[in-house]
């Protein structure tokens, strides 16, 4: 008897039993159900969630794996400045890639840990099936957390997420914001002096701080923000050789995602696109606050408003949240009209808190958390526009 | 004059196992069955009791909504069972057939001097009336209700369904008697498409307005072609005949008999010679099929893989059905299916599958459902193969939660389950579209009737 009837037998023993869907989830993982159709179409298309989910992962593997290099570098380089003058000799070593596995490996095993931990717990006792949305949410997590975040903060912000963020409505598909931001939020707010300060970005700035050998750990959103000078060029910012959230910081690698995403048809390329564009737009608004005088130097606005339009794209976790946040399609808009507003307004605000925030630079987190909430408000209208054509036309043959 | 219409959403289920066009006539079954489940609403009284003797076309049982509605034996024999579910529903009713086919006598008539009463009564008396079905709703039609046109769907776009320029030919006179007559029941048009290139029968007909149809599938379908032509509102009524039951009212007219015979496609890779045969309405599956099926964990389908039902051998082919597919069931697992690159099978995505990379190829798909129920997660992806304005995900979930208002409001009128047949094909949460638009549709009948 080979591996598949045995674990046929284990699925028919524990058929019916709490067991069954912690079984399920771990037998469906290695095998593709028996399950044929009945009552409906007798063919069905070869997509299921996993693999819709595997997806996404795919295209968040770049990131992690420039994360975990990007780590070490960070480190080196705040500690030796001079490491930055030839970026490309320094920046795929094995040193680097150390710092990665020991500081970022532990916070994506202990996302996926209580995560799925969680889901297997409510999937138990709610006997429903263990669904597939935190396949990617534990990947999402740790790509935007800081690398110095302690893993018991991640634990207790991912037990949050889920249950608060999403289980409570009734578990994938039922959610009304994004599990990966719920959980960066309540970070960002349960915690907000270790989460929002400028030396967590940087393994060991915060241990080091106060010491002789303190090193820096700000961002550029934090430099400019305090109007200090930003040392990086706008290469460093396109392909990430830059502090910031594990994940978030190579514009090119998360291009390269959103590439994929599209190409596979999973991705929606009408948010990623909007959400850009949107983003663009307020930042070319406030280059113009600021070229027409409104603004001056003295203001502490003045930094982030002067950011050339395009380079807002480029730096803190917009093009992150753009292409893998903002196109969660159970928190997005669901309709195709919906999707352009839902994106504009989403990097629209972004740009706009992130320059009028003042404890915390960044705001595509709180702008994509925020349209979440609206989405099924800019759907209904748009549905709304569908129903008054039907109307109208009874109108028109009655009249 | 003519309107064509031309669809780009939709999709082209391409299988393996087309019907070669040829046609074989197929022996006269032992056993008929006549299930009143093939006349979705209906609730039956029986006329005919066990042991009683029929000819072709007399009356089993009406309609209890509507005396009038008769339901007749396509063969003549003796009914020898009534097969009843629970609560005495009578599910079957199995007649065992003559050897020598005797008809009742409905007269020949000229339907060009008949009246709208005369071909009203002439279909009731005869038993054809329930050929005729109505949108909204998807049922048998009322006929107290006036259709503001009548559609005759030409182009069938379903998988491997049969194909009607090659199941009609010769049927012209047939077809002209039965549309002449049925012209009569309505104020308005009676529109019939055909396909691009066809030179269906269809096409010669007088007294219609003919709508050439391209695209890909649903474009054969009713719902879609009344929507681009003349789309259904709120309190307005269509009918619908499919080709092949117009030529049974077209031989009744003629000829004054009530003769059930279509020609039926055997499709799908499990048949070793896809082919025609004729059939009878009703008639043992096994019959039809004889010694062309591979029967080895077989799914029998009378009917198409999106719309059609589950049969066994010894059960019978579905009342309206022109089509009879057999597939392989896919009851094993896959190693790793969910993840690994997938070319055997379809997918609108690119996730790792590949069927984009050759539109033209022919698969041989199997019953599996490659993966399991969720809820609704993925957005957009229906509306890419879904060609009514309408917006297929929110009016399922209106479905869904039965909230009347929102149902009638976001379309639920113009539509027919089959219509969400690709919709449920595609679904990566492989929820059972079809079904919740046929409780829907049941429920927006009974409370707005």
């Amino acid at each position: 008897m080979g591996l598949k009837q045995n674990l046929h037998n284990l699925k028919e023993k524990y058929k019916g039993t709490k067991m069954a869907p912690a079984f399920n989830a771990i037998h469906t993982f290695l095998y593709l159900p028996n399950d044929v159709t009945h009552g409906g179409t007798h063919i069905k298309a070869a997509d299921d969630l996993k693999r819709t989910m595997n997806t996404v992962i795919m295209a968040l593997i770049p990131c992690l794996i420039f994360g975990m290099f990007n780590a070490g570098f960070q480190h080196y380089a705040a500690i030796d400045g001079s490491l930055r003058t030839d970026v490309l000799a320094n920046f795929f070593t094995l040193d680097n890639l150390w710092i990665g596995i020991i500081k970022v490996l532990p916070l994506v095993i202990v996302s996926y840990a209580i995560g799925l931990g969680v889901e297997f717990i409510f999937a138990i006792i709610k006997g429903h099936e263990v669904e597939e949305g935190y396949l990617v949410t534990g990947m999402l997590v740790p790509l935007i957390v800081p690398i110095d975040t302690p893993l018991w903060m991640l634990s207790i912000a991912v037990i949050f997420g889920v249950v608060i963020g999403k289980e409570v409505f009734g578990g994938t598909g039922m959610n009304i914001l994004n599990p990966a931001l719920t959980i960066r939020a309540f970070l960002f707010f349960a915690y907000p002096t270790w989460m929002s300060g400028d030396k967590v970005w940087v393994y060991d700035a915060v241990n080091k701080a106060g010491t002789a050998d303190a090193i820096s750990g700000e961002t550029i959103l934090g430099a400019y923000a305090q109007n200090h000078e930003v040392v990086y060029t706008i290469w460093d910012k396109f392909f990430g050789f830059i502090p910031g959230s594990i994940g978030e910081t190579s514009t090119f690698l998360i291009l390269l995602g959103a590439a994929f995403l599209i190409f596979t048809k999973i991705g929606s390329w009408r948010i990623i696109l909007s959400t850009f564009l949107g983003a663009a737009v307020m930042g070319f608004i406030f280059n113009q606050v600021v070229a027409a005088d409104i603004i001056t130097e003295s203001s502490k606005f003045y930094g982030l408003m002067n950011t050339v339009w395009y380079e807002q794209l480029l730096i803190g976790g917009l093009a992150f949240g753009a292409v893998f946040m903002a196109t969660d399609p159970v928190t997005a808009a669901q309709t195709t009209k919906g999707k352009w507003i839902y994106g504009f307004l989403a990097g629209f605000l972004a740009i706009m808190i992130r320059v009028f925030n003042p404890a915390y630079p960044e705001g595509v987190m709180l702008a994509i958390l925020l349209m979440n909430v609206f989405a099924p408000t800019i759907d209904h209208y748009v549905v709304q526009g569908n129903i008054k054509k039907r109307l109208k036309r009874t109108k028109v043959k009655t009249a | 004059m003519s309107r064509d219409i031309r669809i780009k959403k939709g999709l082209d289920i391409k299988l393996v196992g087309g019907a070669e066009k040829t046609t074989k006539s197929s022996t006269l079954s032992s056993i008929y069955a006549v299930k009143p489940e093939d006349f979705h609403g209906i609730i039956p009284k029986l006329i005919a009791k066990e042991g009683a003797e029929v000819k072709a076309g007399e009356a089993l049982f009406y309609s209890k909504g509507d005396e009038r509605v008769l339901f007749p034996s396509p063969v003549s024999g003796k009914v020898v069972e009534i097969i009843r579910g629970a609560r005495r529903k009578v599910l079957a009713m199995k007649i065992a057939a003559d050897s020598n086919q005797e008809y009742k006598e409905f007269g020949t008539k000229d339907a060009a001097k008949m009246s709208a009463e005369e071909v009203k009564n002439h279909l009731f008396a005869s038993g054809c009336w329930p050929f005729v079905k109505q949108r909204p709703y998807d049922v048998v039609a009322n006929p107290n209700q006036a259709p503001k046109a009548i559609f005759v769907s030409g182009y069938a776009s379903a998988p491997l369904a049969a194909d009607l320029d090659y199941t009609l030919a010769g049927k012209e006179a047939e077809l002209q008697a039965a549309i002449t007559a049925v012209s009569k029941l309505t104020e308005g048009k009676v529109h019939v498409s055909v396909g691009a290139n066809s030179n269906s029968p269809l096409s010669s007909l007088t007294g219609v307005e003919l709508h050439k149809v391209s695209g890909p599938h649903p474009s054969g379908n009713v719902s879609t072609q009344i929507a681009k032509i003349d789309p259904i509102n709120k309190g307005e009524v269509v009918w619908v005949i499919t080709p092949q039951d117009l030529v049974i009212i077209g031989e009744l007219l003629l000829t004054g008999k009530f003769n059930a015979t279509r020609t039926v496609a055997l499709t799908g890779s499990k048949f070793s010679k896809p082919q025609y045969v004729t059939a009878i309405a009703g008639a043992t599956i096994a019959d039809v099929t004889a010694k062309n099926l591979e029967n080895d964990n077989t799914r029998i389908i009378s009917g198409n893989v999106l719309s059609g039902k589950q049969v066994k051998e010894d059960e019978f082919l579905g009342y309206y059905d022109n089509q009879i597919t057999a597939i392989p069931e896919g009851d094993d697992y896959e190693f790793f299916g969910w993840t690994k690159p997938v070319f055997n099978k379809i997918s609108t995505s690119r996730a790792l599958t590949f069927s984009w990379l050759n539109p033209k190829k022919k698969y041989d798909l199997n019953t599996n459902t490659n993966g399991e129920h969720r809820a609704f997660v993925v957005t957009g992806s229906y509306e890419d193969v879904f060609p009514l304005d309408i917006y297929p995900m929110q009016l399922l979930k209106a479905f869904m939660y039965k909230d009347l208002d929102e149902m009638e409001a976001l379309g639920g009128y113009e539509i027919a389950p089959e219509d969400f047949a690709l919709t449920e094909f595609i679904c990566v949460s492989k929820q059972p579209h079809q079904n919740i638009i046929r409780e829907g549709l049941d429920l927006m009948r009974e409370e707005l009737g």
